[in-house]
């Protein structure tokens, strides 16, 4: 027997870290992520004539923004749901959320690439992550209704109620729109948001006709959300569809609509510089790194 | 005429479904072979599927290995739809123990709220009984739903229909 084979791994070693020899240099043999994918690899992203590229690229990043931090918001919920189904069911809607704003981070990117902030010269950092983890709040273009800090989970219900709801239905007309890639972006979300509004409406159903407790929580978390359910529907162009929807939940749940103004003002809440603290605190301490 | 570089990029799988190659999956969507150049199409089965970019290593090892220099890209449109699945996939599915999706909802008009649990006809991959419960739309991917058997009691994955 050769006595090298079982030698005490070195990992400052000339040859090596002790790692190098379980994977050779095939690096996909690693977990997902791991290596940079351009989500719009090869698809062609030449903005129409008729078209102007900066409002396009305005609307995408808006669009990809919502998404994204409304995917931080119910990542949150990982392990710490009431159950391990809603756990589960949470963080696949945060994932399907977090696939649309790279699609649109990365159009809107490709679109105006002057949104898109300037890191060092040779930074590995490809655009949607610049724009993901390189923005202060004040450029975010997400409505304030998905930066919300998460309350208990009848909240988060209510919550995504309004937002998959809006979202639908504006996807469902975006799915023709005159840029392809947008058009092609949408019509994928649609099929995705009718799965997380089935979810967020079957469970405010469940809630509101549960037991006391369930019903008190959810009207709480409505009553808390509701204000910025104008701006909501003001951002995503949303017309009297989705008031027939909601309508029909209510409904059913035997809930009124709460009859509390909207929130006043623009802009963000303080909510959303301490959720971007803590999502690009890692990407913005090694702005050259690669992951 | 069937390329070898078509041949040699249908038969990788699905990182998470192994036994399904991504052209039983329908993500495949085009091989284009120039010589040694090859460009093969893939479309995501979900926006946020983590399993796209391993397809896409994937696919550039196994072609690198067969001799071709390959080139991964996205097509977004047409979106997938578990109908591209093929029978053989199905049949794949259900020999280790998944359930395959039925057709896919049709597109045309508003698309209707479902307060009710989705009502679909799955019968128990391992025990055949056609009583079967729905626990959760969502499972440990993107694709599947989780399901029991109310006979053998044992749980199982559904492939969703989209």
């Amino acid at each position: 027997m050769n006595d090298d084979e079982h030698s005490t791994p070195d990992p400052n070693d000339q040859h090596g870290s002790v790692y190098d020899g379980l994977l050779g240099t095939d690096t996909s043999q690693w977990a997902f992520g791991t290596d940079f994918e351009d989500p719009l690899a090869g698809v062609d992203t030449t903005v129409p004539d008729d078209l102007d590229a900066g409002e396009l690229a305005t609307y995408c990043l808006a669009l990809g923004d919502d998404a994204l931090v409304m995917s931080h918001r119910l990542s949150e919920w990982c392990s710490n749901a009431p159950d391990l189904e809603e756990d589960i069911a949470l963080a696949n809607i945060a994932l399907d959320l977090l696939g649309q704003a790279r699609l649109l981070l990365a159009r809107a990117a490709a679109a105006d690439p002057a949104l898109v902030p300037a890191l060092p010269q040779g930074s590995p950092v490809p655009v949607e992550d610049a724009l993901a983890f390189f923005r202060e709040a004040i450029d975010f273009h997400n409505v304030r209704l998905v930066e919300l800090p998460n309350g208990d989970f009848a909240h988060t219900v209510a919550r995504l109620l309004l937002f998959s709801t809006v979202r639908l239905a504006a996807f469902e007309k975006l799915a023709t729109h005159r840029d392809p890639v947008l058009a092609a972006i949408a019509a994928k979300g649609v099929k995705e948001l009718a799965y997380h509004r089935d979810y967020a409406g079957r469970w405010f159903l469940t809630l509101a006709q549960g037991t006391e407790e369930s019903r008190r929580r959810l009207l709480a978390g409505l009553t808390d959300v509701w204000p910025l359910h104008d701006e909501l529907i003001r951002a995503y162009d949303a017309g009297p569809d989705v008031d027939v929807i909601l309508d029909q939940v209510f409904a059913v749940s035997a809930v009124e609509r709460p009859e509390v103004g909207s929130m006043t003002g623009r802009g963000h809440t303080e909510a959303l510089s301490r959720l971007l603290a803590e999502m690009q605190v890692v990407a913005r301490a090694h702005p050259e790194g690669l992951w | 005429m069937v390329s070898t570089a078509y041949a040699v990029a249908a038969s990788v799988t699905d990182p998470e479904m192994p036994m399904l190659t991504l052209a039983d999956l329908g993500v495949l969507r085009e091989v284009e072979q120039c010589g040694r150049d090859v460009v093969v199409t893939i479309t995501p089965t979900y926006s946020g599927c983590p399993a796209m970019a391993t397809m896409r290593d994937d696919l550039v090892h196994r072609l690198s290995d067969a001799g071709f220099d390959a080139r991964v890209v996205v097509a977004l449109s047409p979106a997938w739809s578990s109908d591209w699945i093929t029978e053989h996939g199905r049949q794949a599915l259900r020999d280790h123990g998944l359930s395959a999706p039925g057709p896919a909802p049709t597109s045309g008009g508003p698309i209707p709220l479902t307060l009710m649990p989705t009502a679909r006809l799955v019968s128990c991959p391992r025990c055949g009984s056609a009583k079967t419960e729905l626990t959760s739309e969502f499972g440990a991917t993107a694709c599947k739903a989780l399901y029991r058997c109310s006979d053998c009691r044992e749980p199982f994955e559904h492939v969703k229909e989209i």
